[in-house]
């Protein structure tokens, strides 16, 4: 049974990081998808040389004079000096996020939030599985593991998006493909003649991946009805819930667990969470009152 | 070269079937090798095969005269394409084509039929098999429906 991440709550270590948006200019931007971008920003302050993160955590990122949002990191957790989001463009603060161009100013809060079990895991066999964006927050959880390959047992990367043309970081799919040490399995709902890749749902493979399900660690993300079903196919292969961790991002507003926007039950996704084992949220994951 | 009983038992779905049942389906298999473009079979074709693949990938197709080829899904290694049982006189709804060369077990569904009447041992493991086959297939395509990435 793998243990449940150290810090339950997380709160930067830095009190500016967690109340006052920090200046960061885009130094680049590059489009993944048709409504979906990438950029990367560093620290435009002297006082800010370095933003550490670890797997799975966010940043409230602000576009000055439209609004706030939440954003995993999808950055290498080994360059803290550099930090990554990729960004659909969905509302308001995304939309305008998603016109920034480089040289351009955002203020930028955290890192915030629970951390993929990605060091509890070794020793493990290591399943991760995301469907569409989902990729976005497990994308530094799977550098950590590629960097640190020899530490696990097999690792399996399942992703699921809409289409050929909805697969985010493409490139760098084909580059971990091309491993000899880890499995990437890559499947789309829908698809042309000219695909010359697997078509299914996600689920169907995460039947077929390769892993021991008693000494496996599971990490899931993506849209709830995936997260769903792929959480039930896991638990029908035998991993325990314990061993299985999601992702909730969900109306996540402040960052601190002041606001209450995001409360789930008795937790704060996005100060409890927002990655939880499923056997602590697995009550309400399914409930459609709350 | 390994008997087809020996790959049969290798194979996800007659995991775990007994070693006569399983030679009472070998007996009914082939082995078959499809090159890239060539078709398993075709929509309105009599379906007396049920493909077991054991290597390769093919793809299911729905021919439509005015948009060509419409993709509904992949087949992968591991796993079945058959449409028996039900369905009598047996014919093909679909297209399937492989994608790369894919090796298969053919089995040939009226002798499988038959064995299957004669020995209802094995006619029930088969159908539970089958069974939960149709079952996985029913879920996938309702997820497929339902746009989970858009949710």
């Amino acid at each position: 049974m793998a243990p449940e991440p150290e810090k339950l709550t997380s709160r930067p270590s830095d009190a500016n990081g967690l109340l006052l948006p920090q200046p960061f200019r885009v130094k680049s931007r590059r489009r993944e998808t048709a409504d979906t971008f990438t950029m990367a920003l560093a620290p435009a302050s002297p006082r800010v040389e370095e933003w550490p993160f670890e797997p799975g955590q966010f940043n409230m990122l602000t576009v000055y004079g439209i609004g706030e949002v939440p954003i995993s990191i999808s950055g290498d957790p080994t360059e803290p000096w550099r930090l990554i989001h990729t960004i659909r463009a969905v509302g308001a603060a995304t939309r305008a996020l998603c016109r920034l161009a480089p040289g351009d100013i955002l203020g930028v809060r955290g890192p915030f939030g629970t951390t993929w079990p990605v060091i509890e895991a070794e020793g493990r066999d290591l399943v991760i599985v995301a469907g569409g964006l989902g990729l976005a927050p497990v994308r530094p959880a799977i550098y950590y593991a590629l960097a640190h390959r020899a530490a696990y047992g097999s690792v399996e990367l399942i992703y699921g998006a809409r289409s050929p043309q909805d697969i985010l970081y493409y490139h760098e799919l084909e580059r971990w493909r091309g491993r000899f040490d880890v499995r990437v399995h890559i499947t789309v709902d829908a698809a042309p003649p000219e695909w010359r890749g697997r078509m299914g749902v996600v689920t169907k493979v995460v039947a077929q991946a390769r892993f021991d399900p008693s000494q496996t660690t599971a990490i899931v993300c993506g849209p709830g009805l995936m997260m769903r079903f792929t959480v039930k196919e896991l638990l029908d292969r035998g991993v325990s819930s314990d061993s299985i961790f999601v992702s909730l991002e969900r109306n996540m507003q402040c960052g601190m667990g002041l606001c209450g926007h995001c409360q789930l039950g008795p937790l704060f996704i996005c100060k409890d969470g927002a990655v939880f084992p499923y056997s602590r949220v697995k009550n309400w994951f399914e409930k459609r009152e709350v | 070269m390994e008997t087809i009983e020996a790959v049969l038992a290798d194979h996800p779905f007659f995991k775990g079937m007994t070693p006569q049942h399983l030679a009472a389906v070998a007996a009914c298999g082939r082995r078959v090798q499809f090159m890239a473009g060539e078709f398993l079979c075709r929509e309105a074709e009599e379906a007396l095969d049920f493909f077991v693949i054991l290597r390769g990938s093919v793809v299911v197709e729905i021919f439509s005269h005015r948009r060509g080829p419409l993709t509904t899904g992949t087949i992968e290694e591991g796993e079945v394409l058959g449409c028996i049982w039900f369905d009598k006189p047996f014919h093909w709804h679909m297209d399937a084509k492989a994608r790369q060369l894919s090796r298969v077990v053919a089995l040939d569904v009226r002798a499988l039929s038959a064995k299957c009447e004669e020995d209802h041992d094995l006619g029930y493991d088969f159908m539970k098999r089958y069974a939960q086959h149709l079952v996985v297939q029913f879920r996938v395509a309702k997820l497929q429906l339902v746009d989970m990435y858009g949710t």
